[in-house]
């Protein structure tokens, strides 16, 4: 591992400052602003799993999402099922899901953009079922009961479910950072690098692959099951639409793929710049986008490897300033 | 150790190997020559799973290997190298050979701490910090063979790890493949450099469109009238006989 630079401590301690601030000034704006993000970054830190470290960019982690929210909204509310035993089970079959899907496409070797419209593809076979029968609710999705209270996974307070959010971002990077430093890990990214030097080197990228998407299906099923306990409520739309699958991939994008702090740091500035641009043009609807399309054109022009990677390269001009300069360039 | 028995590979109308055979034996260094075409890394892709062949059979060690796939192969103690060198572009040097090294090594610092000692024996010291890609030709080459090495393999099969290279670095890689060979792996390559195949190689086997026409040792086969014929063209060996004649 190389040690962190300047700007990096500098961008994860102004991170961390803002998360723990919300502790110290709650406002139920900000909090419900920052709960929303924080899921969002769930579910980019599952996509990051494969698209950033293995280099299969997926365009349908909507469906691992969904499976995860769909799962626990109908243990609970058709089956009765407790939601603390919902939730696992949710989670073991966005998995599953993501293990199929993986498996499928990697046993026809499938990748780059092919690779990202199967998983497109899945993702809008799911929401058309889920639109479809009524176990799912059909055209109306599922209501699930507001019972605030521990034994059922809700909670009253904003903080609270703010803490269940956060501590599931901090368990996402706790699992990356464990990936980071596994022989998985380096297998994975050898195979983003170059799959036939992998192969040659005795990797099973297959295996390899497959693993990378249950793994990343599990943590994108824990996303699914954090927004139905906040929320309440899923429906085909939100669980499988294509704009959950470019929410999942957008803030690693921007944040630095195949980092692990990129997801994080880039769903909470992509959320910052959506709230700011409706704020700034709140008077012409849909202004707002275009704003926010600008500078995402921007971002991803001028940062290939995301605001992390900018961070990276602003350090302490320590023994010759001319390299500082080359570096920050 | 290695033991290619009447393999054949064809893609479409095209017959790249042709019921070629070759073996080789424990702690040697064999080269496999040929004109450009001749089916060379074809050959070595089907003994390193990357294509299954046709027809005939492959034998490392005993067991049948042809048909199964490369990481399979590369367990049972049999790595190769690309031609056309295939580094983890984005990675340091020393993540690339630790890919390699952890094949018997699970945790990552006994990965690391394996692959600082084959960057020494190749050569590579001072350079692990460096990006794949800022690496020089020569360091390329450098670098497929230590993350083959790295794999701890039994049989390293090098595909032209000297093409490209100066003549003071062939010297270098020369020693190198050596030293290799000293430590107890066994090596086929494929190799162009007629200079280095003199000097490293104890044996050779020739391949021309996809047979194998020749096996002896590089002075035997220099002096073999079919390989003259096969690289320099019909009739060649006859007309450099007549000339040094005249």
């Amino acid at each position: 591992m190389k040690h962190a630079t300047l700007g990096e401590w500098v961008l994860y301690g102004a991170v961390c400052a803002y998360l723990l601030a919300l502790y110290a000034l709650p406002s139920d704006v900000w909090l419900g602003f920052t709960i929303n993000a924080l899921i969002v970054t769930v579910l980019s830190i599952a996509w990051n799993i494969t698209g950033g470290y293995g280099g299969q960019m997926s365009f349908g982690h909507a469906a691992l999402f969904g499976t995860g929210a769909f799962v626990t909204a109908i243990l609970q509310v058709r089956l009765g099922v407790n939601p603390w035993l919902a939730a696992p089970l949710a989670i073991a079959a966005a998995a599953l899901v993501a293990g199929v899907i993986g498996a499928l496409s990697f046993r026809y070797g499938l990748k780059g953009s092919y690779f990202a419209l199967v998983t497109l593809a899945f993702a809008e076979v799911l929401r058309i079922l889920a639109s479809s029968f009524s176990i799912t609710g059909g055209g109306q999705g599922i209501l699930v009961p507001y019972k605030a209270g521990v034994e059922n996974l809700q909670f009253a307070s904003r903080v609270s479910t703010y803490t269940l959010a956060l501590a599931l971002v901090a368990l996402g990077m706790l699992v990356t950072a464990w990936m980071q430093r596994s022989r998985f890990g380096a297998y994975l990214i050898a195979i983003r690098e170059n799959e036939e030097a992998a192969k040659a080197l005795g990797i099973d990228t297959f295996r390899t692959k497959v693993l990378a998407m249950v793994l990343s299906g599990a943590i994108a099923g824990t996303a699914g099951v954090a927004y139905l306990q906040t929320f309440l409520f899923v429906d085909s739309q939100i669980a499988y639409g294509a704009s959950m699958s470019v929410e999942a991939l957008l803030g690693p994008m921007i944040g630095g793929s195949g980092t692990l702090w990129g997801p994080l740091v880039g769903t909470l500035a992509l959320h910052l710049l959506g709230e700011s641009a409706k704020e700034l043009v709140s008077g012409a609807p849909g202004l707002n986008l275009v704003l926010y399309g600008v500078v995402l054109l921007v971002i991803l022009r001028y940062l290939p490897d995301g605001l992390v990677g900018l961070a990276r390269r602003v350090r302490l001009p320590r023994r010759a300033p001319a390299a500082s300069m080359k570096e920050a360039r | 150790m290695l033991r290619v028995a009447n393999v054949t590979k064809r893609f479409g109308g095209l017959v790249a190997v042709n019921d070629a055979s070759l073996t080789l034996e424990q702690g040697r260094i064999v080269a496999l020559i040929g004109p450009n075409g001749a089916g060379k890394t074809t050959l070595f892709a089907m003994i390193g799973g990357f294509l299954t062949p046709d027809a005939g059979s492959i034998t490392f060690e005993g067991q049948e290997i042809a048909g199964l796939p490369p990481h399979a192969i590369c367990r049972l103690g049999l790595t190769r190298t690309f031609q056309i060198v295939q580094p983890f572009a984005g990675l340091t040097v020393l993540e690339n050979i630790a890919v390699g090294a952890h094949l018997h090594h699970r945790s990552r610092a006994d990965a690391l701490e394996r692959a600082r000692l084959v960057a020494e024996q190749v050569g590579m010291g001072r350079m692990l910090d460096q990006s794949a890609q800022s690496l020089t030709v020569a360091g390329r080459k450098r670098l497929e063979l230590a993350r083959a090495l790295a794999t701890e393999a039994k049989l390293l099969l090098l595909d032209e790890v000297m093409a490209g290279l100066i003549p003071s670095e062939i010297v270098e890689i020369v020693a190198t493949i050596r030293q290799i060979r000293d430590s107890g792996v066994t090596i086929l390559l494929i190799e162009h450099v007629m200079q280095a195949v003199m000097s490293l190689s104890e044996e050779a086997y020739v391949l021309n469109q996809g047979k194998m026409i020749a096996h002896g040792t590089p002075k035997q086969l220099v002096a073999d009238p079919t390989v003259i014929e096969a690289y320099l063209g019909h009739g060649a060996a006859e007309r450099l006989k007549g000339g040094a004649h005249a």
